[in-house]
């Protein structure tokens, strides 16, 4: 490999030839602060418009500071990092940037893991000159069911940006204006509903500051609980307890799942259910379903739609209603795990307390942003009441935590109440990239050929890879199963689909990279992807740890289908858990 | 026989319409009133030496003609045919008189090669072009020169880009040739943006053919095949002659496949840009032509290695092409031979402000901004002082009598604090107040930057704001240092050209009008008299009748008084719009 | 139309061209054939060069006098907008400023009808690649 020698601060340094001034540094351990710059080295996303100028250093020879982020290193390069020169420009830019940035810090949901306090504090800031003749901009606050967008505080970083053009491929937010009012914003500055969002909240993930943050739930959910008349359900999604201790400061990957269920009781949920039981239902009923069609299209039924997609992705969900809309009828009817789950405990469990659906409220606690919307889908409600009613994140389920003075180290390990919170690692492994349709194969193959499966882990399924793909042996049917990853990897995936050119019998679709692990409402990676990793690693070791790690075992699952349901696919079943898509594709008016 | 005489504003104020009226009386008392006529004229670009009389048929040139030597010209010159000695030009250098304007050094002040067919041909004829030489540049590069040959006579010749930055253009276009590609781009960037400058607009609507001719010559060079004129989208009549163009170039074979019967093809498109002042900007120009947002990115990687649709791209500007067959036809020397040492050739300028020719130019370089402004440019509007000139549009800054026998060329306007830029020259008299006309350039940036880093987005609107105060009086000499402070730091942390610049017109009036900002803070006076919030109407209380036209026609009121007696303006009320100064029949009311 | 096939073609259509304009200019109908030129950029136009150009097409016809008028681009003088330039036959051409349809009207009648200069000239004042 090529590479190129420089000085950084009187040190040397060898390179690869197009390593980055500040990669180069941070070889060296000087670490340049960087604002704008993000990036997602597993995801293979880069955010470096250059555009905070924070992290501008000198380079000998040349006229102006240099952006250390996107320069790269040159041959016999002297760079020097903190001249009072360069001090004295990040000083000043970053006063800028705080002359044109609300002061409400006390009252901003982003306040204590904000990048932007984080830098005001590292560079020392202590006053912003001329602040109170400076005008700032000032732009509409826009509330959607999931994303709240407060564009005041935008810095114009981009990484929302690209994690919503690049990654996403969504194209719903990018820069619009000029000069001072320049800001990231849906088209024609509308509002995020009426864009192609698909509420799949990476861009609250990424943004730095208190721009975009997700809707808040835990102020409806704590009334609820307050409430006397009302019995709280909570449900948790597999992905959360892979990620919550690491706001309690816990090491990325850190399983904390009986503690979350004792922190769960302590705030005063009612039951303490798992949405993992769900993921099993989904299981049996998607399960069915891809068998159902994979049977009629070989015997020569030309209307059967194939590949089979999974539908449990409520990002994903919104992204081909926007996108492939032709596509309406290929996905699993299936609902999401989340909905499952309502419509059972607003039915089956509701029977069994001797209450009406009124009474309960069911709280779900996910990494994700897009359940907030999907918990208010006109679908998923009788006469008005929703299955779900609330939806809170990873991220604000800490909160909760925190707020209700709980020590969350200290707790003990507590196991879910009963029926809904038992689960198998088939459900557990729902929480990362190629979890359910591994999950689906391990039941799917047992209930097409009658075995038991050789082995219960398919490796060939796992990764972190955008798009994947793997045959899996059904007993001398080879069952192609494609996976992708965050949308931007989907579109691929589905466009070659349509035109054709691939030949898929199932594919499953995650919206966030790493599926819901990295999900708009996980703790905020900060750009560092180890995070997801780790996570995943949990994931796949709590399945490990399962003593039923396939579905269709799963005791009260065989009991529900026994009391209530009859079997999957059965008109009951497909009256609680099966759903239908619309198309969301419009065309932009403006006045 | 015609008297010519000099009416240019100039020559006028020295009294040329006295010496019109001389002349008549004198031709009459002579009865020559009707063989020889008194023609009024315009400007002939001399003033510093006018009143201008000139004698035709012979051409004979008279400079500093007073009334008085009307009685002699028509005596000597017209009655006995001998010329008035002593009102010939002299050469300052040979010492000799001239008679004839033609061999005068002024004439020579103006030079034509960008304007070469401008205002001589029909630019919606091609046929007229090719009579002048047209496309001939192009023959000669594909018959006789291979592609490295034609960038040598390029960079040979000096050429340096004229878009503002002065990059030289045969380097430009061999680092594009040595980027292997399958397809490549030459862009002509005719998003003109700088107020107050034209010429791009004049040379496409003038003869736009020489651009697209310039445009496949350097397509031959770095091996392109494809043109794109980025045109912003307010130039219509610019669009539609070049529409015209492509299509009759295209129908002469001369764009199109195999031109000249040669292995080299190359045609040209257009794409309209809405008019974004950093779309100037060539990483800004090329994601607008992509039809993503108008922003500038980072270079590297520049253009020429990564461009449109990601493709080797050479972007040069309107007048940068147009010197370009000249120099192919008549050689590297040739071009080399003109202008100083490190800028060759000619620079167009767009004359604007208190001058008494606006209009646009080509001079060489090296050029004296003195030359420049009271020769061809006539001086000063109404004969006011002249206090500075601002070049290079908002990224420049505002040069003072003390730069005016500075030679103009790229390094020289750097080295005083402005730039080149596209070639905008705008006047400056003694009314002007230099903080206004900093904060109203600063006023073009903050709306016309991207927004995309935060030293252009809010750092402009910073220095906006401080300079605002100042003209209104809140300014504090803290302000001063803040405002240099803070253009330090946004040219040095900009992402682009136009940030990196932006602050040039504050810098340079700082340096070079201090006083002028010390009076706006400390005295809280505004030294010409512009800035509304320090001046204040008052009424003198002796000179006041009380006859209350004032009082009546104060649009909100703010003057009272009874009938008859002093009347006194409420300065918290007066809007400072002057109505009362100009109906007081009695001078009582003053500017303070 | 047909098509430059190489640089000899287009040399020879130069000279055509060009002898073609000087026929214009010097040829037998030399003493009838005046030449003006009206700067129609969009300085010009916006001045109100269209409607000057208008009236010199009608007036000159209608006058009977054997002229070719067109269009060029700016010639530079913006402030004496808008300017024509007007070729007698064997004389130097001569650029007339501030023009309106009076000042063509009095352009026609005295200068290209006698030969007599009217106010508004502008002299030449720059030097063209052409004269080196």
């Amino acid at each position: 490999m090529e590479t190129v020698k420089l000085t950084i601060d009187n040190k040397q340094v060898e390179v690869p030839k197009g390593t980055t001034i500040y990669k180069a540094a941070r070889k060296l351990g000087i670490d340049i602060p960087v604002l704008c710059y993000m990036e997602l080295h597993d995801l293979g996303v880069e955010n470096k418009p250059a555009g905070c100028r924070i992290c501008v250093v000198e380079v000998e020879g040349r006229r102006n500071l240099a952006p250390s982020c996107a320069t790269e290193c040159a041959e016999g390069m002297v760079v020097k990092t903190h001249t009072t020169r360069v001090i004295n420009a990040r000083r000043t830019v970053m006063e800028l940037i705080l002359s044109d940035h609300p002061k409400d810090c006390l009252t901003c949901p982003k306040s204590g893991r904000c990048d932007l306090q984080d830098m005001a504090v590292k560079l020392g800031i202590r006053e912003i000159p001329g602040q109170e003749y400076a005008e700032m901009s000032t732009y509409k606050k826009d509330f959607s069911p999931s994303i709240i967008r407060d564009v005041d505080k935008c810095i114009m970083c981009r990484r929302c940006e690209t994690m919503c053009n690049e990654v996403q491929t969504v194209g719903a937010l990018s820069a619009v204006n000029r000069g001072f009012m320049a800001v990231v914003a849906p088209a024609f500055e509308q509002d995020l509903e009426k864009s192609p969002c698909t509420y799949c909240g990476q861009c609250v993930a990424v943004c730095p500051t208190g721009a975009l943050t997700e809707v808040d739930h835990t102020t409806k959910a704590i009334r609820a609980i307050a409430d006397p008349t009302k019995t709280v359900l909570v449900q948790t999604a597999p992905a959360v307890r892979a990620a919550l201790g690491e706001e309690f400061g816990m090491k990325p990957g850190t399983l904390v799942t009986g503690k979350m269920v004792a922190a769960l009781r302590q705030i005063g949920f009612d039951y303490v259910f798992d949405t993992d039981f769900a993921a099993d239902l989904t299981i049996m009923e998607e399960g069915t379903e891809l068998l159902d069609r994979l049977t009629r299209f070989l015997s020569g039924d030309k209307n059967v739609k194939l590949p089979i997609l999974t539908s449990c992705c409520p990002g994903w969900v919104n992204f081909f209603e926007h996108n492939f809309t032709d596509m309406l009828e290929v996905p699993s009817s299936a609902k999401s795990p989340q909905q499952m789950f309502g419509a059972i405990a607003k039915s089956y469990f509701a029977e069994k307390l001797g209450k009406k659906r009124e009474d309960l409220v069911v709280v779900s606690v996910m990494p994700c942003l897009a359940k907030k919307y999907e918990c208010q889908r006109d679908e998923f409600k009788v006469d008005g009441n929703p299955d779900v009613d609330f939806s809170i994140s990873t991220r604000e389920l800490a909160h909760l935590i925190k707020e209700f003075n709980i020590n969350f180290e200290e707790l003990p390990d507590e196991d879910f109440d009963r029926p809904l919170g038992e689960s198998t690692g088939a459900a557990v492994i729902f929480g990362a990239t190629g979890g359910v349709i591994e999950a689906a194969v391990r039941t799917a193959y047992e209930v097409y050929t009658g075995k038991p499966l050789p082995k219960i882990d398919f490796t060939e399924l796992r990764g972190m890879e955008g798009i994947r793909s793997a045959t899996i042996d059904f007993n001398g049917l080879p069952m192609n199963i494609g996976i992708a990853h965050g949308l931007g990897n989907a579109r691929k995936l589905l466009e070659d689909v349509r035109s054709g050119k691939a030949n898929y019998h199932a594919i499953e679709v995650m919206a966030c990279p790493g599926g819901c692990i990295g999900g708009g409402g996980q703790p905020l990676h900060h750009g560092n992807s180890a995070i997801i990793k780790a996570r995943m690693e949990a994931i796949y070791r709590e399945d490990a740890g399962k003593p039923i790690r396939k579905s269709h075992e799963n005791p009260y699952i065989v009991k529900l289908y026994e009391e209530f349901l009859g079997k999957p696919m059965s008109e009951k079943a497909h009256h609680l858990l099966h759903t239908h898509y619309f198309s969301k594709k419009k065309d932009i008016y403006i006045k | 026989m015609h008297l010519l005489i000099c009416g240019g504003t100039g020559c006028k104020a020295s009294s040329s319409d006295a010496i019109a009226e001389k002349l008549k009386l004198e031709l009459a008392a002579n009865t020559l009133q009707d063989e020889v006529q008194v023609i009024l004229t315009g400007c002939f670009g001399f003033c510093e030496k006018g009143p201008i009389v000139k004698v035709l048929p012979d051409n004979t040139f008279y400079i500093q003609v007073t009334p008085e030597d009307a009685a002699e010209i028509v005596k000597e010159h017209v009655v006995k045919g001998r010329k008035v000695e002593r009102l010939l030009y002299v050469d300052p250098t040979k010492k000799t008189t001239i008679e004839d304007s033609k061999h005068m050094g002024f004439y020579r002040k103006q030079m034509r090669i960008a304007l070469r067919n401008c205002g001589f041909i029909n630019p919606e004829n091609i046929d007229e072009y090719i009579a002048r030489e047209g496309y001939q540049a192009l023959g000669k590069v594909l018959t006789e020169y291979n592609p490295q040959q034609t960038i040598d006579i390029i960079k040979k010749s000096g050429l340096r880009g004229r878009g503002g930055g002065g990059f030289p253009t045969g380097l430009k276009w061999e680092i594009a040739s040595k980027n292997p590609a399958d397809q490549k781009y030459v862009v002509c960037n005719a998003d003109e943006g700088d107020p107050g400058a034209f010429m791009d607009r004049s040379i496409l609507e003038g003869d736009p053919h020489s651009v697209l001719e310039a445009m496949a010559i350097c397509g031959y060079c770095i091996g392109a095949s494809k043109g794109l004129i980025y045109i912003r989208a307010e130039y219509p009549l610019a669009i539609k002659r070049l529409k015209v163009a492509i299509d009759q170039a295209r129908e002469y074979g001369l764009l199109g496949n195999n031109i000249f019967g040669t292995e080299f093809s190359f045609d040209i498109e257009l794409r309209y840009g809405a008019g974004a002042f950093v779309c100037g900007e060539e990483t800004a120009l090329i994601h607008s032509m992509e039809g993503l947002r108008g922003e500038s990115s980072n270079k590297p990687p520049y253009p020429a290695q990564s461009g449109y649709l990601g493709k080797p791209t050479n972007v040069n500007n309107v007048e940068t092409f147009a010197n370009v067959p000249p120099i192919i036809l008549k050689g590297a020397d040739w071009y080399f031979s003109i202008g100083t040492e490190k800028s060759k050739g000619t620079k167009v300028f767009a004359l604007a402000g208190k001058i008494n020719n606006v209009g646009l130019i080509e001079v060489p370089m090296g050029i004296t901004l003195r030359e420049v402004i009271f020769e061809i440019g006539g001086g000063i509007k109404n004969g006011k002082r002249f206090k500075a000139v601002q070049t290079g549009g908002p990224s420049g800054g505002c040069l003072t009598e003390k730069h005016l026998d500075t030679p103009i060329d790229f390094d020289n306007l750097v080295a005083a604090g402005s730039m080149m830029g596209s070639g905008g020259m705008i006047v400056m008299d003694e009314d002007d107040c230099m903080v206004s006309v900093a904060k109203f350039y600063l006023d073009f940036t903050v709306e016309e930057s991207c927004g995309k880093c935060s030293p252009c987005r809010i750092g402009n609107k910073r220095l906006y704001e401080l300079l605002d105060r100042i003209t209104k009086g809140e300014g504090t000499m803290e302000d001063l240092e803040r405002l240099r402070n803070l253009s330090q730091v946004i040219k040095d942390t900009s992402l682009c050209g136009l940030g990196q610049t932006s602050p040039n017109p504050v810098l340079s009036t700082l340096d070079n009008f201090y006083d002028e900002y010390v009076a706006h803070v400390v005295d809280k006076k505004c030294p010409s008299g512009q800035c509304k919030s320090l001046m204040k109407y008052i009424i003198d209380p002796e000179a006041c009748v009380g006859c209350t036209a004032c009082a009546r026609n104060c649009p909100v009121n703010a003057i009272s008084g009874e009938r008859k007696k002093p009347h006194e303006i409420n300065q918290s009320i007066c809007i400072k719009c002057g109505a009362c100064m100009d109906k007081c029949k009695f001078d009582a009311i003053s500017i303070k | 139309m047909t098509k430059v096939k190489s640089l000899a073609d287009l040399k020879k259509m130069k000279e055509t061209l060009q002898a073609k304009i000087d026929l214009r200019e010097k040829g037998e109908a030399a003493e009838n054939l005046v030449q003006i030129k009206v700067a129609m950029a969009t300085c010009g136009i916006a001045s109100g060069a269209k409607n000057v150009m208008d009236f010199l097409l009608e007036e000159l016809e209608k006058r009977g006098i054997n002229a070719v008028v067109t269009q060029t681009g700016c010639m530079g003088y913006c402030y004496a907008e808008p300017t024509i330039e007007v070729k007698l036959p064997n004389a130097d051409p001569v650029v007339f400023g501030y023009v309106d349809t009076k000042k063509a009207d009095e352009i026609i009648e005295k200068y290209i009808k006698n030969g007599e200069l009217v106010d508004g000239i502008i002299p030449v004042n720059y030097e063209s690649i052409d004269n080196k």
